[in-house]
């Protein structure tokens, strides 16, 4: 698997992940409801497996050798829809349908609804399970597609997010690759303070994961964490990605409280000010 | 009398009974399974012999997985397999799965249109000297709240067998109910299986209608029998579908009695009588009475005790069948 990024397929990246962002921000306002630092934490992440990562067809979403991405915590998913509008799932124009009745982009990810989606979430602590076992079907079917999993710090605090670390351990399953988004926050506030985490590197090494640790807001070091994780056959993989909630949109950045809520129309006015800001910055660089 | 189109057990009435335990069923299907569908997968929650997975995991050790006492990571790991085009069959305890896993099942499973079988063992208070902890008794009035669930509840090993081989032609979610001790052997294997009520036992001008499922059917059939030598005639009607409801049939023997009895080893609220009463109530009001767990927890105890003590056997049921014609 050949993962290089080039400095102009970087420049392209961030630049997506920049209007994704935007996207994310118009979508909220429009919705109402939903959760913005999240799904603005994780722009990054989600341009680079997109764009970048992900061996799929978004012409042909059930395409059976295509690689699994599956979003454990399902309430970041307009980043997810964002992504999968702009690389050609279904129409930008969609996006504003979120939450809304009669619509392919429910409040959390519903698969049957939307193709693209491998897997129904929302419920944290149940996403690995799922994924590890569409991984042990490949594994049965002898395929060489990749499952990745994203998941949120928070939803650590889950039983059965042990469960499943556990069973990905003693099974050795290295074509699964976990992503968590630690980003230090949930609902009642910093996740430290809710219910320590840490040390979490520590924790997953015993159950016999392979550990890695990678700023979740840069994109470079995102791919290669993922390179390397392809490089580990004897253990599945996490990768304790450090991403800032809100990133991008100042007065969002590590707040706990943009969580769970939208913007109003002057906020998301402001933030689409400082987004557009920093594209003119990257494009300039 | 006993149904002749059924073929079933002519020596039911004996004074000793054939009894099998209908996991043994669920394990003989499986096997089947195994050698003739080789997308369908087995996993268990460190209960891989008391619900009969064992041999399959023999001899298809690549498609078993054990997941340890870990029931929720059980079925989702399943969903994963069945959106990748296996057909798993999770199989625990009742009170487990779905007990313990109702939001994961309803997640991962029915939100999701996996294509999942659950298997749900020891349900009833037939568990017996476990106590109230191992004996599911709302099972079905979990599963039955979810969208686009299909529930069987066979009434001996042979029936169970047959619900396992049916449940992995359905392209959905199944939940199959089995309970834990030998019971009688009421069909054959000429009974031919159908989703639909089927008459276990007839009458001319019947005054009332049993319905019963799981092997409180033999219960039935023994309160029938008895009914009859004391010139009272009935019906007996086996539910072993829960979900789909065969709702015609339910109104169509309703009509023809006038009067209902249901019978469940499981809580009445919710339950086979709940179910009932809903078509009635909307089609064909029609008198009912239930034989069930009356909200209550059973306790330990062998399972011929508790059956007594907790009013689902032949005795009850004929005091309820003479109940409901009262009231018709």
């Amino acid at each position: 698997m050949n993962l290089e990024l080039p400095e102009d397929k970087l420049k392209d990246l961030e630049l997506k992940a920049n209007q994704a962002r935007q996207l994310v921000i118009e979508m909220l306002l429009e919705a109402g409801s939903g959760h913005s630092a999240g799904s603005l934490g994780m722009a990054d992440i989600f341009t680079a497996f997109y764009f970048h990562i992900l061996k799929h067809d978004p012409k042909d979403p059930n395409w059976v050798d295509r690689d699994r991405l599956i979003l454990s915590n399902g309430h970041i998913c307009p980043i997810r829809y964002a992504l999968m509008a702009m690389s050609g799932y279904f129409p930008i124009n969609e996006l504003k349908t979120l939450r809304k009745i009669d619509s392919r982009l429910q409040g959390h990810p519903y698969r049957t609804l939307l193709p693209g989606l491998e897997t129904t979430s929302g419920p944290l602590g149940e996403g690995i399970s799922q994924a590890i076992g569409i991984a042990l079907a490949a594994k049965l079917d002898r395929k060489n597609y990749h499952t990745y999993v994203i998941a949120s710090d928070g939803e650590m605090e889950e039983g059965n997010t042990w469960e499943a670390l556990m069973f990905a351990g003693k099974n050795r399953l290295n074509n699964l690759t976990l992503i968590i988004d630690r980003n230090n926050i949930q609902i009642d506030g910093f996740t430290e303070e809710v219910m320590p985490l840490e040390p979490l590197k520590n924790k997953i090494e015993a159950f016999n994961w392979h550990v890695l640790e990678v700023d979740g807001n840069n994109i470079s070091a995102f791919v290669d964490a993922i390179r390397n994780a392809h490089a580990v056959f004897e253990k599945p993989t996490v990768i304790i990605a450090n991403t800032i909630p809100g990133m991008g949109v100042s007065f969002m950045e590590n707040k706990v409280d943009w969580h769970g809520k939208v913007p109003s129309s002057e906020q998301a006015k402001k933030a689409m000010i400082e987004l557009k800001t920093l594209q003119g910055r990257i494009n300039k660089n | 009398m006993l149904n002749p189109n059924f073929k079933l057990n002519e020596k039911l009435f004996e004074e000793v009974v054939e009894t099998r335990a209908v996991r043994d069923g669920f394990g003989q299907a499986l096997l089947e399974l195994g050698e003739t569908n080789p997308n369908v997968v087995v996993l268990t929650a460190d209960l891989s012999e008391s619900t009969r997975c064992e041999q399959f995991a023999q001899k298809f050790p690549e498609r078993f997985f054990e997941v340890g006492v870990a029931e929720q990571n059980m079925v989702a790991i399943a969903a994963g397999l069945a959106v990748s085009g296996k057909i798993p069959f999770a199989s625990s305890y009742a009170v487990f799965s779905p007990g313990k896993n109702l939001e994961t099942i309803r997640t991962t499973i029915a939100c999701n249109g996996a294509n999942v079988k659950i298997a749900g063992h020891h349900a009833g208070i037939l568990t017996g000297p476990d106590g109230a902890t191992h004996q599911a008794t709302e099972d079905i009035a979990i599963m039955r709240t979810l969208p686009g669930m299909t529930i069987f509840s066979p009434c001996d090993v042979i029936e169970a067998k047959k619900v396992t081989l049916e449940a992995a032609k359905i392209d959905g979610p199944v939940y199959l109910r089995f309970s834990r001790a030998a019971t009688p052997i009421i069909t054959t294997n000429e009974t031919p299986f159908d989703k639909n009520i089927q008459t276990f036992w007839e009458a001319e001008s019947p005054k009332a209608v049993i319905f019963a499922t799981g092997y409180l059917v033999y219960y039935a059939l023994l309160a029938a029998k008895q009914l009859k030598e004391s010139g009272t005639q009935v019906l007996v009607a086996n539910v072993s579908t829960l979900k789909p409801v065969d709702e015609e049939t339910i109104v169509k023997l309703a009509q023809q009695t006038g009067a209902v009895v249901t019978v469940e080893d499981h809580q009445i609220a919710g339950g086979l009588g709940g179910l009932i009463a809903e078509v009635l109530a909307k089609k064909l009001p029609t008198p009912i009475e239930f034989v069930g767990l009356k909200d209550t927890f059973a306790e330990s105890g062998q399972p011929e005790e508790l059956i007594k003590k907790y009013q689902l056997d032949d005795k009850a049921i004929t005091n309820a069948v003479k109940r409901v014609i009262l009231r018709s």
